[in-house]
């Protein structure tokens, strides 16, 4: 009997503050980081540094069963990922030389090196300098690169937005950060007209090495003019490389591929994982650390059906998929033949928008049969309407035993109220019921 | 000195065999060049100034090649204009043709007022600054036909010409000024000395963009030098009906500005040296007004004559014409004679046929060339194209 029978409702939106967050040291830091946003305790094998747990505890059988508790509980979140975290959790071993990282720390990260590495490397954007940048991504760099290359605009998008695109014509690679992509229809035509369609119109001879980066889609409590999705806007057009990380090392590494690419690259963040802490590798930590763009990646490895998402829904499909297995698993212990199969999802992060890596999918979706596509923005011509369409029109249609579901944004503008907020975006449950409904359980 | 050179040259020949007399006589008719004055200073109009104590000289020097060499180019972009005025009403030439003719003082001055290691950004009237930053005509007119021959292999067209420090040929109005004020602040940046040279016209002058470009060009103290080329009508719509000012050399507020005869190359180009002095030496943007005039409509599908008068068109061409008004400074300062420029007439229509019957005759870009080039520097993908099966290639 497992201890947290009751726990789909923590796993669902509670406020936790995340692990290792550390106090910012002043105030006006305070007042851009604690926004109230759902904050997620990490996807990653420390369930047992979780607050719930009281420290301290004495070395005992009691202590060890809880901490199997939670190993198993790990294991069915992330699936095949905890084959390792069991190997680590070594109830008398050190820990791994992996750590804790934030999103914010790991886009930092990524800039800091790539500003040092290359100095053509520049920043520019409303507040990235003195202010430390609106949502403390810049924290330090003008402190350590200087006016030069951390430079604070006016508050004209479409004016920076094409200085940036000229200063890549002209050779530099620079990092433009848009204070919210809402901002950047502003200067669309600059990313549409000026960068990405600019190597083609000149058969090759104009190149426009620049990063648009910035927080897409929901936060909370921002409504409707603060609160689009424009992954499906930027990833209709070609010549642009579309990007949407969801954890810390997608972060990093998916930045410093975009600073490193030679094409316009739109980096779609997301404002409400800046202060979610993540595990990263030993690996993921190191200087020349880099995601390939254009590849997805299996989050968590299943047999029942596919789950395709991108940037923080990444999350709440894995929350999905935990509350699905736990529940198959209880029946299972309760008794001996089970009348609810137990539901085994594969999550797929997409990473990369455009292009999108359809063969992940078709692959997995020949495994599972089953496939439900889960994101933040409308439903109209949106990232979902498009795996769709690819799946239908690809060798995979023939595997499906269901159409595709898509998981969306409710179709309206965002309402302000918490409530109204809270029914316009996928929620756990939404998931969990889409899931069961394409699997006809 | 040459005189005498020509005189011992010619007593040195006499002494020679008669049937090698008839050479001399040849070669001492070719040096008459020594007749023709080898340099000028001209009265150029003085321009009106905008937070400036003082603007560029009155006074211009024009050496005999340098007088040449301006003809030459003007007369160039000129027959290479009407040339695709004829070939677009063959329609060989389709979509967008918008025609320079008329404005060629303003590229031939700022041309020869910038370094090639400067930049250069201009909005979709761009075949004469194409050609002055370096694009044969040949290349030119294949990118109008579209063929493969092309500047930019048949897939840009006439607003989408690039060159080395030449972004173009751009398509949206205004747009090109951000983009030029960010060149600039690559040359600050690199720390090379180098300026950019940001072209709009009196229509774009009233995009925002421009006035957010303007302060950031000033604030950071960009080497830019914004030039509002004043054709007096952007599109169908005149300054008057267009602009609350039509001072657009006033426009920057507080970035100085300079007004100036756009019809009269050497005043382009004493005024574009001037502003290149003054972004040079650190102290931040300039704006410069080109008043000038273009024969031909907006575009070749305007006829150009519902909002002006034909009687109009006409004053500017036998009163202002900017390539006329070069020819009768240099002859009436005995610099050149009639003939040198009937001489240089024929060579460029020659040239201009010649690059004609290239871009009519060069092959269209191979289909396999659709998909390439979407990404720079990039392995190859797969591109969708009109139906599921259709799968083509894209190379970088």
């Amino acid at each position: 009997m497992l201890p947290y029978s009751g726990s789909v409702s923590l796993v669902s939106s509670f406020l936790f503050p995340p692990l290792q967050f550390v106090p910012p040291p002043n105030r006006s830091d305070w007042l851009c980081v604690v926004t109230p946003s759902v904050r997620r305790v990490t996807r990653s094998s420390d369930w047992s540094k979780s607050r719930r747990f009281p420290t301290g505890l004495a070395h005992s059988p009691a202590e060890d069963s809880l901490k199997m508790a939670a190993s198993l509980r790990c294991f069915l979140r992330s699936g095949k990922k905890a084959v390792s975290a069991l190997g680590q959790r070594e109830f008398h071993r050190s820990a791994p030389a992996a750590a804790q990282v934030t999103v914010r720390d790991a886009l930092n990260q990524a800039m800091d090196e790539e500003l040092e590495r290359d100095e053509r490397v520049f920043l520019l954007g409303e507040e990235v300098a003195q202010y430390d940048g609106a949502y403390k991504v810049s924290r330090g760099l003008w402190k350590k690169y200087g006016d030069k290359r951390i430079i604070d605009t006016p508050i004209s998008e479409m004016g920076f937005a094409g200085i940036a695109v000229g200063a890549a014509m002209a050779g530099l690679r620079p990092i433009c950060e848009f204070m919210t992509f809402n901002f950047s229809m502003q200067a669309i035509d600059q990313v549409i007209n000026s960068a990405a369609k600019t190597c083609y119109m000149s058969a090759g001879l104009q190149a426009v090495p620049i990063v648009f980066r910035g927080p897409n889609g929901a936060s909370a409590g921002v409504a409707a003019q603060h609160s689009q999705c424009f992954a499906a806007w930027y990833a209709h057009c070609p010549g642009l490389k579309v990007v949407s990380p969801w954890n810390s090392e997608d972060a990093k590494g998916l930045l410093k591929s975009s600073i490193r690419d030679d094409n316009p690259v739109v980096f779609l963040e997301n404002e409400l994982l800046y202060g979610v802490p993540f595990e990263m590798s030993e690996e993921a930590q190191s200087k020349d650390f880099t995601i390939p763009i254009g590849k997805a990646k299996v989050e968590r490895a299943g047999s029942h059906i596919t789950l395709v998402s991108h940037s923080r829904y990444v999350g709440h499909c894995l929350d999905a998929a935990a509350v699905l297995a736990k529940e198959g698993i209880e029946c299972e212990l309760k008794l001996s033949r089970s009348p609810l199969p137990v539901v085994v999802l594969q999550v797929i992060n997409l990473r990369t928008i455009r292009p999108m890596d359809v063969e992940s999918i078709e692959a997995s979706v020949m495994k599972t049969n089953h496939l439900v596509t889960v994101e933040g923005g409308w439903p109209q011509f949106g990232v979902g309407a498009e795996i769709c369409a690819r799946i239908m029109e690809g060798s995979a249609f023939n595997y499906l035993d269901s159409p595709v579901t898509r998981v969306t944004g409710v179709d309206i503008p965002m309402p302000y109220a918490k409530i109204l907020e809270d029914h316009s975006l996928p929620q756990i449950k939404d998931i969990i019921f889409s899931v069961k409904k394409t699997l006809n359980v | 000195m040459r005189n005498a050179i020509t005189v011992c040259f010619r007593l040195k020949i006499d002494t020679l065999p008669k049937k090698n007399q008839t050479l001399s006589l040849k070669v001492v008719v070719s040096r008459s060049f020594a007749d023709f004055t080898p340099q000028a200073t001209f009265d150029i109009k003085k321009c009106d100034l905008h937070r400036l104590e003082e603007g560029p000289p009155l006074k211009a020097e024009l050496t005999r090649d340098q007088g040449l060499q301006y003809y030459r180019t003007m007369q160039t972009v000129r027959r290479m204009e009407l040339k695709a005025d004829q070939l677009y009403k063959q329609k060989i030439i389709r979509g967008f043709c918008h025609l320079y003719d008329g404005q060629e003082a303003c590229a031939a001055g700022i041309e020869a007022s910038i370094n090639p290691t400067d930049h250069l950004i201009t909005a979709y009237r761009a075949h004469g600054y194409t050609y002055t930053r370096g694009v044969s005509i040949k290349e030119i007119l294949a990118e109008l036909t579209g063929r493969k021959g092309g500047v930019a292999k048949g897939k840009g067209g006439s607003m989408h010409m690039y060159a080395p420090h030449f972004y173009g040929g751009n398509g949206i109005v205004g747009a090109q000024v951000p983009l030029g004020a960010g060149i600039a602040l690559a040359c600050q940046y690199q720390g090379n000395n180098q300026l950019c040279v940001t072209l709009y016209g009196d229509g774009a002058a009233n995009q925002g963009q421009l006035f957010e470009s303007f302060n950031m060009a000033a604030l950071w103290k960009l080497p830019c030098i914004f030039i509002c080329e004043n054709n007096k009508y952007g599109m169908g719509t005149s300054v008057e009906r267009a602009s609350a000012s039509i001072d657009y050399y006033k426009r920057g507020d507080f970035i100085p500005g300079i007004r100036v005869d756009g019809m009269d190359v050497l005043c382009v180009r004493e005024a574009t040296k001037f502003a290149a002095d003054h972004c040079r030496s650190g102290k931040g943007p300039i704006v410069m007004e080109l008043q000038t005039y273009r024969y031909h409509g907006h575009s070749m599908s305007d006829p150009g004559v519902s909002y002006r008068t034909r009687e109009e068109i006409q004053e500017v061409r036998t009163k202002s014409d900017p390539i006329s008004m070069l020819k009768e400074r240099m002859l009436s300062n005995n610099m050149a004679s009639v003939e040198e420029f009937k001489e240089i007439d024929v060579d460029i229509r020659k040239q201009v046929e010649e690059a004609a019957q290239f871009a009519t005759s060069d092959p269209e870009p191979p289909l396999e060339d659709l998909c390439n080039h979407i990404f720079y520097n990039n392995p190859p993908l797969e591109v969708r194209g009109t139906n599921p099966w259709s799968k083509l290639k894209s190379v970088s």
